[in-house]
């Protein structure tokens, strides 16, 4: 029987499989950031062990970094402290390090494809959730806590019980005006928080197929918020043309070795997965969310949902909790939620593609009267990029900040944050109560429904206005 | 890690499903360096609330967290274990569990029991019609006992005996660093490093 993506993956990085034992998996890239990891490189310390590959690790900079003023010093103390002991741990465990204003500093989920590190076949972890979003490669790359983090540091393994395997292909072409960040909300509402879970899932299909490498990011990206363990992309010639040339990608006979090697990594025609989702591209509209997890989204041109609409009990209680926490009626039209905030980047969302997105909706209108819009690069190579196309000129003109390399208001652990009661439509990851500052209320969207949704402070698609 | 082979206390009713780990411990809490203190950012969004169920004196002992489906969803932060037993608790009960959290409690000794979602819903009324009910989680027998139930888990034979012996992953890998280093000459020398 043929092998899926993930099978051939996972097989090719075990170091030992025992009976009744979960398999010992290499790991070919660990990432590290500044909040999961303080405790790990302490548990090092205390046991006396060094970083057994440094070479394969990369820290930067990138959940609590200020996106304002980054040259004056960190003005939170606790976060200064946090960002203080990452640079102390990677200088004592000769970690390379990419700090706060450094040309390669930026969210972790962004730096890694950006220089190459991120290929076809690899096993990539990182203190994360949302290293899914490496999986775009055809690489297997999974969030881990603080504990695997300390595990990865010490031995370059992971002890993993092997995942099951879901495909979810997207038959047809995405209608114009429907971007990758439509196309995995809209399975996520169709499968469920919980939907993946104990699954890696494959993306396939000639939608996929036809989405750009920052496009299928962004859908590997949310496999998490899916409850999957992990997202993949068979590689493909979009995968190799954008990793020639990358900083760390190989280059001569060494790049035609690994290419030849790639192209036998997709699912065998005979493979069998665990469980099989189809979706019509077709179908598709832009999406936005209603609720307060990601699976609570909805046609942007629909109406808000009623609890009573849910069969399973616990669902209906959780769209009821929902609504109150959001503020919104059902039965409303989604079009007419009125927002204060618009944050557009994250690890989602906040690459060149997304940003040049937004600005052809902004280009020549304004950001409506009352709205604060934010725009926050996902990396200060992605920030220098689209300064050099202009598109800051364009951010700018049309009443948007214009902001320096973070995770910035996806999480707000920096000073970007909601304030109580206040409503975003927002690019990044999770809509969960407080995400994004305590009593703040968020919708995820597209960076084009962003850009349209700022200029008229309602939940608006570009081809609305 | 500490060790977990049975464990008997008073449970407490969490009758919400999709708790992320954001409701858990929120990201405020995650600037910290140390790996403990966390007990007090426990839910603690929630917690403003006076009619939260944790803010309930009937509960106030609890050490056992009945929840709805798909705990722990969200992000990695094992912080939302950390703060799970500095509050108290050595183990959760759900219908089903995110599987990084499920992972980050293995790893630190907090158990994570999967029940049916009858069997959890019967223990939350239980619970609630009778707060000072007594729940019994017995890793060795893989059973959930109290409220009349007898409600059997699973969990695999390798995790079991890791939990029950207290050991830590990085001591159990490093007894193979040979099959390590030996599986490090042979990976391909076109993979990228990233000095």
């Amino acid at each position: 029987m043929g092998r899926t993506l993930a099978e051939k993956v996972w097989d090719a990085h075990v170091v030992r499989r025992a009976e009744g034992e979960p398999d010992l998996l290499y790991i070919d890239l660990h990432l590290v950031h500044e909040v999961t990891s303080p405790q790990a490189f302490e548990a090092l310390r205390l046991a006396g062990r060094p970083v057994r590959r440094p070479d394969l690790t990369l820290a930067t900079e990138d959940h609590n970094v200020p996106t304002t003023n980054t040259l004056a010093p960190i003005a939170d103390p606790i976060s200064a402290a946090q960002v203080e002991a990452l640079r102390k741990n990677c200088a004592e465990f000769g970690v390379r390090l990419y700090p706060m204003n450094d040309p390669g500093q930026g969210i972790v989920h962004v730096v890694g494809p950006q220089l190459g590190l991120s290929q076809p076949g690899m096993t990539i972890v990182c203190g994360d959730s949302h290293t899914s979003t490496h999986g775009a490669f055809g690489a297997l790359a999974f969030g881990i806590g603080t504990s695997q983090v300390e595990h990865v540091l010490a031995t370059q393994t992971l002890p993993q019980r092997r995942p099951k395997t879901m495909a979810v292909t997207v038959d047809g072409d995405l209608p114009a005006g429907v971007t990758a960040k439509d196309l995995i909300l809209a399975i996520i509402a169709r499968i469920g928080t919980g939907g993946g879970a104990g699954h890696v899932i494959e993306y396939r299909g000639a939608a996929v197929r036809g989405l750009s490498m920052e496009g299928r990011m962004t859908v590997c990206n949310m496999s998490i918020e899916a409850g999957a363990r992990a997202g993949m992309i068979a590689p493909d010639d979009t995968t190799f043309e954008y990793l020639a040339g990358r900083a760390h990608a190989a280059t001569g006979p060494d790049w035609d070795e690994a290419v030849a090697y790639w192209r036998t990594l997709a699912s065998d025609d005979d493979a069998v997965f665990d469980r099989e989702v189809v979706i019509d591209a077709a179908s598709l509209t832009p999406y936005v969310t209603w609720g307060t997890n990601p699976g609570q989204a909805a046609p942007l041109d629909s109406l808000i949902p009623a609890p009573a609409d849910y069969a399973d009990p616990a669902a209906r209680a959780s769209a009821e909790r929902a609504l109150t926490y959001m503020g919104l009626t059902a039965g409303t039209p989604l079009s007419a939620v009125t927002v204060d905030t618009v944050f557009i980047g994250s690890c989602t969302n906040g690459r060149l593609s997304d940003l040049r997105a937004a600005a052809d909706v902004l280009r020549g209108r304004r950001v409506a009267d009352g709205v604060r819009a934010l725009v926050v690069p996902g990396s200060m190579q992605v920030k220098a990029e689209a300064e050099a196309e202009g598109l800051d000129d364009v951010f700018r003109a049309a009443g948007a900040e214009w902001r320096s390399a973070g995770c910035s208001m996806c999480l707000g652990m920096n000073p970007d944050t909601l304030s109580p009661g206040e409503r975003s439509a927002s690019t990044s990851n999770r809509n969960f109560e407080g995400r994004q500052g305590p009593g703040g209320r968020t919708h995820l969207v597209s960076p084009a429904v962003a850009a349209a949704t700022a200029v008229t402070g309602q939940l608006t698609a570009p081809a609305q206005l | 890690m500490e060790a977990f082979t049975i464990h008997t206390g008073r449970a407490v009713p969490l009758r919400r499903s999709d708790v992320d780990t954001d409701q858990i411990i929120p990201s405020e809490w995650l600037k910290r360096i140390e790996r403990t203190g966390f007990g007090a950012g426990l839910f603690s969004q929630w917690r403003a609330d006076e009619g939260f169920v944790l803010n309930d004196p009937a509960f106030a002992e609890a050490s056992i967290l009945v929840a709805g489906p798909d705990f722990g969803t969200g992000s990695s932060r094992e912080h939302a274990v950390w703060a799970l037993q500095d509050y108290g608790f050595r183990a959760v009960i759900s219908p089903r569990f995110a599987d990084i959290f499920r992972g980050n409690a293995l790893g630190n000794g907090l158990l994570p029991v999967q029940l049916p979602a009858e069997t959890v819903e019967s223990l939350q009324t239980a619970v609630e019609q009778d707060p000072t009910v007594e729940i019994t989680v017995d890793l060795a027998a893989r059973e959930v006992r109290g409220a009349g139930l007898v409600a059997p888990f699973e969990l695999d034979d390798f995790t079991r005996w890791r939990l029950m012996e207290g050991l830590d992953d990085v001591g159990l890998t490093l007894r193979h660093e040979e099959l390590i280093t030996g599986f490090e000459a042979t990976r391909p020398g076109w993979l990228p490093s990233a000095v």
